[in-house]
């Protein structure tokens, strides 16, 4: 009878699309990386575990996409998160009747195009006549003032700086929905027992708060893991290699025709982030009831 | 004395707040001004306002940077491919909601998957020759709609539990096959959660540019985000006209923005926090 009602095709043409263009391709990529396919030639040969080899070898630049990538997946994540906790905690009790505007404001960045504030922060952040070196000299801090994309050593710190600023009202506007979770009661309960503001916030609202934590931190890790857009406009994984990331390599390989070593590249993103997907997906899909 | 206290309190943390919109304006604000002024006023990208406005950059690079046929292309594709994956995402998340059958959850779970799973893009190009897809714009409207399925289905999911079966049952007594209880009962009381899906949909293709990048070759097929980022490539020393081009690549999704702003908000909450 339910299944009358409920048709099972309904779901197909989801299930289709999906599987063909995102699942599919992502298991023909484990076959693929185990192979030498590439753009020269239209033969594809075994070759066993080595493009994985030449991934893993210290010759290559390989294991420092890898590193960049982490570098910038998890202060990307302490950043964010920092950030957006101050902002969250300040505009659902600091501020009344602005409150609104405030959070229109802060994520208007997540709704630009990366492509756009890449571009717009280039021009910023560059080091004879950016507008952020002009400010930091006028005031008198000239000696702040950076090779912000250009200097290897603070090239992707500067990436993750304007990443932050692009990508922290998204996780500001779910750590404010977390809050607003939280009953007003607990925090007049506390008040009355005497606790402090700072213990309020350390022993109601943290706690309490853990789950929404969790969410943006899965959110901002598998975005992290597979950036592209602001590193590739930002400095095209300059200077050098000391800001390439994993997706910015793939790409290298996918211009260059060595498929089965970017093929493998992309396996061990698409292995970890199936993984960890698997454990989060399933918190987030069970049933209520279940909870 | 205490009133002052939160009075004060309330001022410094009302200034702290600007302060944080203060940083997102200027940027904004930077290209703004410098889409108005002639190319040797926008050279530095200084905050300084134009002697005289020069609207006339935008009817530069529209003609210059080809603007009209990308925006028609943006347009085509962020419309068609969030239609087609708002409708097929609530067919199916309706079904997999209401008839929790184990095979269904398994489906649920494994579509949901999708928010995790990054693309290979080197399997991807030989399944778009396969079907014949590659350097076409019907294949990049089918790859962007395949790609935010995953995440359409999770969010509609959750709404169609709040509709109550009872409604279902009515309809099925009045008579109604499984098509018409979907589109002229459920469908309209998805209409929120739709429009949310919608408008985030249609902003993320909108924004989108690596997909074209991989598997759009034909420039005349290129969207507004890709159409910019060449444009840069050659007017580098035109900030003027590039920061003129932004603005025409942003107008559209920041209006929106502005217009939609409380679905997107509540959208990206909602299934988000319950966990």
């Amino acid at each position: 009878m339910k299944n009358r009602v409920y048709p099972f095709y309904f779901t197909l043409g989801a299930i289709i699309l999906y599987a063909a263009f995102v699942v599919l391709p992502g298991f023909m990529g484990i076959a693929y990386s185990f192979t030498d396919w590439n753009s020269y030639t239209s033969e594809v040969n075994f070759v066993g575990l080595d493009n994985f080899r030449t991934i893993l070898s210290t010759g290559e630049n390989y294991l420092s996409y890898i590193q960049n990538t982490l570098f910038f997946t998890v202060w990307t994540i302490t950043l964010k998160t920092i950030i957006a906790l101050f902002l969250a905690v300040l505009l659902n009790y600091g501020v009344r009747r602005l409150s609104h505007l405030y959070r229109v404001v802060i994520y208007l960045p997540v709704v630009l195009p990366t492509i756009a504030v890449g571009l717009v922060f280039r021009s910023i952040l560059n080091p004879r006549s950016g507008i952020l070196n002009e400010f930091l000299r006028s005031v008198g801090l000239g000696a702040l003032a950076q090779s912000w994309l250009v200097n290897p050593d603070i090239a992707m710190l500067s990436i993750v700086g304007v990443d932050t600023w692009k990508g922290v009202g998204y996780i500001m506007v779910i750590l404010l929905a977390g809050l607003q979770t939280i009953p007003q009661e607990y925090y007049e309960a506390a008040e009355i027992d005497g606790a402090s503001s700072t213990a309020r916030f350390r022993h109601i609202t943290l706690p309490l708060l853990v789950p929404a934590i969790t969410v943006v931190t899965v959110l901002n890790l598998l975005y992290g893991l597979r950036v592209f857009d602001i590193v590739y406009v930002l400095t095209g994984g300059g200077p050098g290699y000391a800001t390439d990331v994993v997706f910015t390599a793939v790409f290298d390989e996918f211009s260059k025709g060595r498929y089965g070593l970017g093929t493998a590249l992309s396996t061990v993103l698409f292995v970890v982030m199936t993984v960890v997907g698997f454990f989060i997906v399933r918190r987030l899909t069970r049933d209520p009831i279940e909870a | 004395m205490v009133l002052s206290t939160r009075l004060l309190q309330g001022t410094r943390n009302n200034l702290i707040a600007m302060f944080a919109c203060l940083l997102v304006i200027i940027p904004v604000y930077v290209v703004l001004v410098n889409s108005l002024k002639d190319s040797a006023g926008a050279r530095t990208m200084n905050a300084t306002l134009p002697d005289t406005l020069h609207f006339e950059n935008f009817f530069t690079v529209i003609e210059r940077g080809k603007l009209a046929q990308s925006f028609v292309n943006s347009m085509v594709y962020a419309t068609s491919a969030t239609l087609i994956s708002t409708l097929l995402a609530a067919m199916a998340a309706y079904v997999l909601s209401r008839n929790r059958t184990r095979l269904n959850r398994f489906v649920y779970f494994f579509i949901v998957m999708g928010i995790a799973m990054p693309l290979n893009f080197f399997t991807l190009t030989k399944i778009m020759q396969i079907t014949h897809l590659i350097n076409t714009q019907i294949g990049i409207i089918i790859l962007y709609a395949a790609t935010q399925i995953p995440f359409n289905v999770f969010l509609i999911y959750g709404f169609v539990d709040a509709i109550p079966r009872e409604l279902d049952e009515a309809a099925i007594i009045d008579g109604c096959g499984p098509f018409r209880l979907f589109f002229s009962v459920i469908f309209p009381l998805l209409t929120p959660v739709i429009v949310t899906a919608g408008l985030l949909n249609f902003v993320g293709i909108w924004n989108e540019f690596l997909l074209p990048l991989y598997y759009l070759n034909n420039s005349s097929f290129w969207p507004m985000t890709l159409a910019v980022y060449n444009f840069f490539g050659q007017f580098q020393q035109d900030w003027n006209l590039v920061s003129a081009d932004i603005v025409l690549t942003v107008a559209p999704v920041l209006v929106i923005y502005l217009l939609g702003q409380r679905f997107i908000l509540s959208g990206l909450t909602s299934g988000a926090v319950k966990g």
